[in-house]
């Protein structure tokens, strides 16, 4: 059974992780920084539970404000940058973020033990869920309480005015300046949700693993993070969680009788599952289809 | 009503626009010719805000409108068709419409307003739910201008609305302007389609290299030499 749960808190993390990409691609931004946004939110949130020994929740909160904080920073230059540039400048960022916790130690001594970040050798014994009894059961529901509360906040964004602003600017930005949007606030705004995002979904990976360091915030999670959203489509959030599903649940776990020759069909299903619906697994028709099943008609007139 | 004064813009060291000089007035349809790369473009982004001037004043209604922000000028009530149309194209009909509407915070203006644009333009209505990109060019132009319509404008914009559309379609969009124009609205249109733009223009600037070098009515325009051998096709 713990192996189901530990698979069910993964792929929470993972849709929360491709969730602070999604808002992000709305606008059209494509963004390697995801990776280091979770960083942040690992690191700081493990620094306030472990040094300061504050409770788990209010440690995410501020994890996920300081890389929110981060990540709007980020966001201003990226005004500046389009496509390929954009994608190079913010993988530059999240390289940056990832050695900046290689070069960080910052340790206290707790009882015998030194506990706290120390650079090269990561940031260990982060053990909030086993030192207060948590059972994995308590833990995947707890990841799943985020990942709703994330998901709902994203639906209903996306449902609102606010939705179809982040969609005006990610098809058109000449079109949407000359509806009066305001293209700065949209996209900083987007991204500083993004951080926020991530944030509290590297908090989290912290106390799951209880052990972080540097090398597991690389190119490959940033690479994640925008895939899932790409692959799941980006109509809807459900598709992110689906695509979390599909590569966590299915190609990773599903297809390890494979051994070695995983990885390699690995990349083939996902460029197959890219050609078989090129607008994401959740794409326009889908929800049209679904929405005529249900009989919601059509998107109501004030989205 | 707009008064554009000496306005330079530049993309880089290369100015677009060298000094224009151009005035629009209220009620009235004002166009502006002009061959490619003469920055008729660049003049219409400069006004909505979407370019800065490099110098220069933009006044309208007095206020100095130069270099401000998209959003401050639409809420000013200036907006834009901009050239090849920009509908959102995943986005449906009814989308794009309320999209036009963003600037504004009167929701209950807005929704008959946009009943208004359906009887305006019964096509958009027929296709409320398509996306705007499985429009044909003629529909999409349309959904364009009452995109804009859906501001709530004093002074229209339009850059070349003809582009690339069927002659009959053409006249489809000069007869809304015409009519949009009866109905009290000042339209500024740039247009390479001098023709057809002779049928609703009450005054005409023609700009060349950044230059406005002329400035008149469509009757002076007919009895200019050159541009009647250029924008008019006629013999001399």
């Amino acid at each position: 059974m713990d192996f189901y749960y530990g698979l069910l808190q993964i792929i929470g993390m993972h849709t929360i992780l491709g969730l602070s990409a999604y808002i992000v691609l709305l606008t059209g931004q494509v963004t390697l920084a995801q990776a280091g946004f979770f960083a942040i939110g690992a690191y700081i949130a493990g620094m306030l539970t472990v040094l300061a020994g504050w409770h788990l929740v209010p440690s995410m909160l501020v994890a996920a404000v300081v890389s929110g904080t981060v990540a709007c920073l980020v966001g201003f230059p990226a005004l500046r940058i389009k496509g390929l540039m954009l994608v190079v400048a913010t993988m530059a960022f999240g390289e940056a973020v990832r050695l900046f916790w290689f070069n960080f130690d910052y340790q206290r001594s707790k009882g015998e033990a030194l506990v706290g970040p120390l650079g090269g050798e990561g940031f260990k014994q982060i053990r909030y869920f086993p030192e207060n009894g948590w059972t994995t059961g308590e833990v995947a529901t707890f990841v799943w309480i985020w990942v709703a509360l994330i998901m709902a906040a994203l639906w209903w964004i996306d449902r609102s005015r606010a939705g179809a602003v982040l969609r005006a600017v990610g098809e058109d930005e000449l079109a949407a300046q000359s509806v009066g949007i305001n293209l700065t606030a949209v996209k900083v705004t987007a991204f500083a949700v993004g951080g926020f995002i991530a944030g509290i979904g590297g908090a989290i990976y912290a106390h799951y693993t209880t052990h972080i360091e540097h090398s597991n915030f690389g190119v490959i999670l940033a690479t994640f993070a925008i895939a899932y959203p790409i692959l799941g489509g980006l109509t809807n959030v459900v598709g992110t969680l689906l695509a979390v599903i599909f590569i966590q649940g299915f190609l990773v776990e599903g297809l390890r009788f494979l051994g070695d020759w995983r990885n390699l069909l690995f990349g083939a299903l996902i460029v197959l599952a890219m050609n078989v619906r090129p607008r994401g697994l959740i794409d326009e028709r889908a929800m049209l289809f679904l929405r005529r099943m249900f009989g919601l008609a059509k998107r109501g007139t004030n989205a | 009503m707009l008064e554009v004064n000496d306005i330079v813009t530049a993309y880089g060291k290369i100015e677009a626009l060298k000094g224009v000089d151009l005035a629009v007035s209220q009620g009235q349809v004002t166009c502006l010719l002009g061959p490619n790369g003469a920055g008729k473009t660049t003049l219409m982004m400069t006004i909505a805000g979407i370019l800065r001037p490099k110098r220069g004043s933009i006044r309208f209604n007095g206020q100095d409108i130069a270099g401000k922000p998209a959003r401050m000028i639409v809420e000013q009530g200036i907006v834009l068709v901009p050239e090849n149309r920009l509908v959102f194209r995943d986005m449906t009909v009814e989308e794009n419409l309320m999209a036009g509407a963003f600037s504004r915070s009167d929701g209950k203006t807005v929704q008959s307003d946009l009943e208004a644009m359906y009887e305006r333009f019964p096509h958009l209505q027929e296709r409320s739910t398509q996306y705007a990109g499985t429009l044909s060019g003629g529909e999409q132009q349309m959904l364009a201008i009452s995109r804009a319509l859906m501001a709530r404008p004093r002074l229209l914009l339009m850059d070349e609305p003809s582009l690339g559309l069927a002659p009959l379609i053409v006249e489809d969009i000069f007869r809304i302007i015409r009519e949009l124009n009866d109905e009290g609205m000042t339209v500024f249109v740039v247009e390479q389609n001098a023709r057809m733009a002779l049928q609703v223009a009450d005054h005409f600037y023609l700009i060349e290299q950044g230059k406005v070098v002329f400035d008149g009515t469509p009757g002076e325009m007919e009895e200019d030499e050159v541009i009647k051998r250029a924008y008019l096709g006629k013999k001399i």
